[in-house]
């Protein structure tokens, strides 16, 4: 489903990547942690079409991301810390807007559709600064959801969520998780990351260091595989 | 057909939220009643020397308060990274373009519109008689201004300091489209006849196609971190 090879990326002298590697299959989450300044955020744009790679292909679906990412785009939503929702529209109209922009057929019963997922009804005309956190959250998968697409990107979704947020957030994302849809997700935490993937992989410094099966691991397992790699990188 | 859609879904949406926030257009109105209010204070209103000055007078007012509204421009984008979600949509980036520069135009040109009156008023000036050319004149030079102000409000939107530098960048650049304005304007308030200054008509609607053009194609590279 996703075929990375040889990723490179460098901002002037920095190298975010330096050579990624990396197959991820259709229907498979998978979970990439990483110390901050490993470059997970940079693979996931460069996987969402923001970013160029400096080097090395990606190809999607099929598809080539530098060749095609107007066709790759239709199949990517986005989660990340960040919402992408506009303060002063209403949950409502946040989600029209984003489902006329995916050319999604009758945008306002897919948005209601969704607000009912995500547990907003009764809130889809509140103006979205309104909202808490654990809200806003539950909406940007509302909205990253519009248009249905087979991938979905995850990046540090569970920053800023209190407990309760990111227990409604855990049950969401397991509820995304099908056999044709293909998530990666990056997060700090190791028991959310575990709860919930099928495979992690650990990147340091721009470099895939550590890949494994989840079934393989318990957090305590996991965690001295981690602070091992990590360590080593110090 | 579905690019120019959601173009218009862009500037709707930007127009939505100012209706709800009315952030930009009321710091652009009160900037430019207080450009009125200033020079009506400093030049005799009654004087021989005030048609001389005030194209200059109306055109400070106006390039500065749509500076004010261009430097909020992307703002609204840059506080929830909502810039990424409108990248992510599967559409030629240059659509985000287009539907912020309508937005940004009809706030100016609403400004504009609502400052021309205080201008006749302040300084004794009848504009009635030649409203559709002053009129043309300001649309011809906003769309100049807007077309290369939004680009540059991309950039610097999200550099420390950005406000001042959008002007810094923005006016070295629209010189000859603000020098031609201001030289229109007043052989219209002159009362000249259209040839007179179809020429300076002739500048404006050229650095209007060659600015959009440009904007057109750097866009998406200038966007793109």
């Amino acid at each position: 489903m996703i075929k990375v090879s040889g990723l490179r990326k460098s901002y002037g002298s920095i190298d975010a990547l330096r050579g990624i590697d990396l197959n991820v299959r259709m229907g498979e989450f998978l979970t990439l942690f990483g110390p901050n300044g490993a470059g997970k955020t940079t693979l996931l744009k460069i996987l969402s079409t923001i970013i160029a790679p400096t080097s090395g292909s990606v190809i999607i679906g099929g598809l080539d991301l530098k060749k095609a990412n107007y066709e790759i785009r239709k199949n990517i939503g986005v989660i990340s810390h960040k919402t992408f929702l506009y303060g002063d529209l209403s949950a409502m109209e946040n989600l029209i807007f984003y489902a006329k922009m995916y050319d999604v057929p009758n945008p306002k019963a897919r948005a209601a559709e969704l607000i009912r997922e995500v547990g907003l009804r009764g809130r889809e005309d509140h103006q979205v600064r309104t909202f808490s956190r654990g809200m806003e959250q539950r909406l940007s998968i509302a909205r990253a959801l519009i248009h249905d697409p087979s991938i979905i990107y995850l990046d540090e979704p569970y920053s800023g969520l209190d407990q309760h947020a990111a227990l409604m957030l855990g049950n969401l994302l397991k509820k995304l998780h099908t056999q044709t849809r293909t998530i990666i997700m990056t997060t700090h935490n190791i028991t959310h990351g575990l709860e919930i993937s099928d495979r992690i992989v650990i990147q340091i410094s721009g470099k895939i260091v550590y890949e494994g099966e989840t079934k393989d691991h318990t957090v305590k397992s996991f965690e001295k595989v981690y602070f091992e790699k990590v360590g080593k990188r110090d | 057909m579905a690019y120019f859609s959601k173009v218009l879904h862009i500037c709707m949406k930007d127009l939505k939220v100012e209706v709800r926030s009315k952030e930009r257009i009321y710091s652009m109105m009160v900037f430019s009643l207080l450009v009125m209010v200033i020079f009506n204070f400093a030049f005799d209103p009654g004087a021989e020397y005030i048609r001389e000055v005030a194209p200059g007078i109306l055109w400070v007012a106006l390039i500065f308060s749509a500076t004010l509204g261009l430097n909020k421009t992307f703002a609204a984008e840059i506080d929830q990274d909502c810039l990424q979600g409108l990248m992510l949509s599967p559409m030629d980036r240059t659509g985000i373009y287009f539907g912020k520069v309508i937005s940004n135009i009809l706030f100016s040109l609403i400004i504009s519109l609502l400052t021309l009156p205080f201008f006749a008023v302040f300084f004794n000036i009848p504009l009635l008689d030649v409203l559709p050319q002053l009129v043309l004149v300001i649309s011809l030079t906003i769309i100049g201004f807007i077309s290369v102000g939004t680009l540059f409000s991309a950039i610097s939107v999200s550099v420390k300091g950005g406000d001042m530098m959008l002007p810094l960048l923005l006016f070295p650049i629209e010189v000859p489209v603000i020098i031609a304005a201001v030289k229109a304007t007043g052989m219209i308030l002159d009362g000249a006849p259209m040839m007179d200054y179809s020429m300076w008509l002739k500048v404006l609607t050229l650095f209007d196609v060659i600015f959009v053009m440009i904007a057109f194609v750097t866009f998406e590279y200038l966007i793109e971190e």
